[in-house]
């Protein structure tokens, strides 16, 4: 391992922050005319950035005083983080034009909250992990509220700011304890000191995981740390909230099975009860509260409590095989979550968004392409083979009964079967009920681009899952070898 | 007495807490929610400066610094959501903030 201030290793967080910077610049300057152009160049930053990444050669290396570590997890991860982003940007062009809040802020502060990302997913210390999470949330606050002129918009922001300040809170809390009884912030050294120490842990340390594992909840959104996910997804604009469901979990997640894994790894037995717990509570949540939703961006948001919940029970199972799967599932999350969004934008009715599940019925008629697309997406997030969500589920249950947690494992499959029902409906809505008034025929181009890319991955898959797996098998073991 | 360790850490501890409640207990303004939110983080700072002067460790001073300077960004985002949303609404009284019923 070396340690390095060169960095050179953190070339994609260095680029998206010059980035970010000089499209604020071109914003400020340019005036509201260039929106369009901005969210190009910054969809073209954040590509640039995710083509930036590296995996050092010898797997693993610091940078910045051991404060930032480049690894192939962190790697895969950002790459993710970075593409789902573009995507939101780019589903959002041209609904942000329509409903008037094309605002200059809005590319940009989506680069600034990849930034984030990329920090949290490659810090290696306590302090790096707050200010990357920081830096992403307080984005992100300002994303929910960025329609000003909308009181549900800012009812969003308001709620998310709250419940998500109260989180930072909880992590700063957790955070000063592990330091305080183990004496250092770096994750590496506390990893060693972990290991010198098995059986005895401090007291404090264990509080301090405790808080710091309830706080990275708050953020992945899992029960029973949930209360605000529904709001915001529901009362923030629908590009904002695809953009939420998408890269922020999976920054997220990333995030907390760093934490976990990496410095706390030896205590796997202590923290291993809490993520069982947060995984079975959110599949119930996930499964049974959005069964009663008319909504459908409420529905979203309970669906992905649920998906969080699938991926914990392959971070419980805690080894390399557990961490595989959580990637799996993130990746595949994305795509086919992207693809249910860009099809909600679709949702219109004379140039006005419709969000209730009945505005969709019978669109199987009216407009038989999009009610496939978000029939795709629905039966994979369902879990139904062929489709790519059938896998994700498939690795992480694996992982789980590979680690012994059969009840976990079946608990997560009974989960998955009532959750069914309510992706079903969706698909029977559109399929077998009368007819409402179709939806505005033109397809822009964002959601178009992103609905096909999203529905191409979710059916695809089973046809070449070598590159995805072979890959997120790699950050997984990179995660471990550390 | 001597004021050691553990006197920090209950203060710290005391603060956290009322923090933690003003956020829940309070029925009444959203202004006392961001100054609830504020000691929360400065009862953590209390906590990182014992912690650092206890272990002879400068890195708990350094986190608190960065602690404070993010706080003022999230105040001042904190505020200026309040702010849109007075506007649009006309009340910032927490049982107000019903529109969605999560």
């Amino acid at each position: 391992m070396t340690t390095d201030f060169l960095p050179g290793l953190a070339r994609p967080e260095i680029f998206l922050a010059c980035a970010g910077l000089f499209l604020l610049m071109v914003g400020a300057f340019g005036g509201e005319n260039k929106v369009r152009t901005l969210s190009w160049l910054a969809i073209a930053a954040l590509v640039i950035a995710a083509l930036l990444n590296v995996v050092p050669a010898e797997g693993r290396a610091t940078a910045f005083a051991g404060m930032l570590v480049v690894d192939g997890y962190a790697a895969f991860a950002k790459t993710l983080c970075f593409l789902a982003t573009a995507a939101a940007i780019l589903m959002g062009i041209e609904f942000n034009e329509r409903e008037g809040f094309a605002r200059v802020e809005y590319p940009v502060l989506m680069v600034f909250a990849a930034l984030g990302m990329s920090i949290m997913v490659g810090a290696n210390d306590l302090i790096t992990l707050y200010m990357g999470l920081e830096l992403q949330s307080l984005s992100l606050y300002v994303l929910a509220a960025i329609r000003r002129d909308s009181i549900r918009a800012t009812e969003a922001g308001l709620k998310y700011f709250v419940l998500g300040a109260l989180s930072s809170g909880l992590l700063l809390y957790g955070a000063s304890l592990i330091y305080g009884f183990a004496g250092t912030t770096n994750f590496d050294v506390l990893a060693a000191s972990m290991i010198d120490q098995a059986g005895a842990t401090p007291i404090g340390v264990t509080f301090g995981i405790v808080f710091v594992s309830a706080a990275l909840a708050f953020k992945v959104s899992a029960a029973p740390f949930h209360m605000w996910t529904p709001d915001v997804y529901e009362g923030a604009p629908t590009p904002v909230t695809a953009f939420f469901a998408a890269a922020p979990k999976m920054a997220a997640i990333a995030l907390l099975a760093r934490v976990m894994v990496g410095p706390f790894g030896p205590l796997v037995h202590d923290w291993q009860q809490i993520v069982v717990f947060l995984a079975i509570a959110s599949m119930a949540i996930g499964s049974f509260a959005a069964i009663a939703q008319t909504n459908i961006k409420r529905l979203m948001a309970y669906s992905s409590i649920g998906h969080v919940g699938y991926a914990l029970v392959g971070l419980a199972s805690g080894d390399e095989a557990g961490v595989l799967g959580v990637l799996v599932y993130m990746a595949i999350y994305l795509a086919m979550n992207l693809a249910a969004f860009a099809a909600i934008l679709c949702m219109k009715r004379d140039g006005r968004m419709v969000e209730t599940i009945s505005d969709l019925a019978g669109l199987a008629r009216t407009q038989p392409v999009l009610a496939a697309a978000l029939g795709i997406a629905m039966f994979s997030m369902a879990g139904i083979p062929p489709l790519a969500g059938f896998f994700g589920k498939m690795y992480v249950f694996l992982a789980a009964v590979s680690a012994g947690l059969y009840a976990l494992a079946v608990i997560g499959v009974l989960a998955s079967v009532v959750s069914a029902f309510y992706y079903l409906r969706i698909v029977k809505v559109m399929y077998f009920d009368a007819p409402a008034a179709g939806f505005d025929r033109r397809l822009e181009t964002g959601p178009a681009v992103v609905l096909a890319a999203g529905s191409a991955i979710t059916l695809l898959f089973f046809v070449w899952p070598a590159p995805l797996v072979s890959a997120a098998g790699a950050a997984a073991a990179s995660l471990f070898a550390g | 007495m001597e004021i050691t360790l553990g006197h920090y850490l209950t203060v710290a501890a005391i603060l956290f807490t009322l923090g933690i409640f003003g956020i829940f207990l309070n029925r009444k303004n959203v202004i006392v929610i961001l100054m609830s939110v504020e000691l929360m983080l400065l009862a953590v700072n209390v906590n990182l400066v014992a912690f650092s002067t206890h272990l002879g460790d400068l890195v708990g001073q350094v986190f608190a610094l960065l602690i404070l300077t993010v706080a003022a960004a999230e105040a001042a985002i904190g505020l200026a959501i309040l702010v849109v949303y007075f506007r649009n609404r006309g009340t910032i009284a927490v049982e107000d903030i019903n529109m969605m019923k999560g």
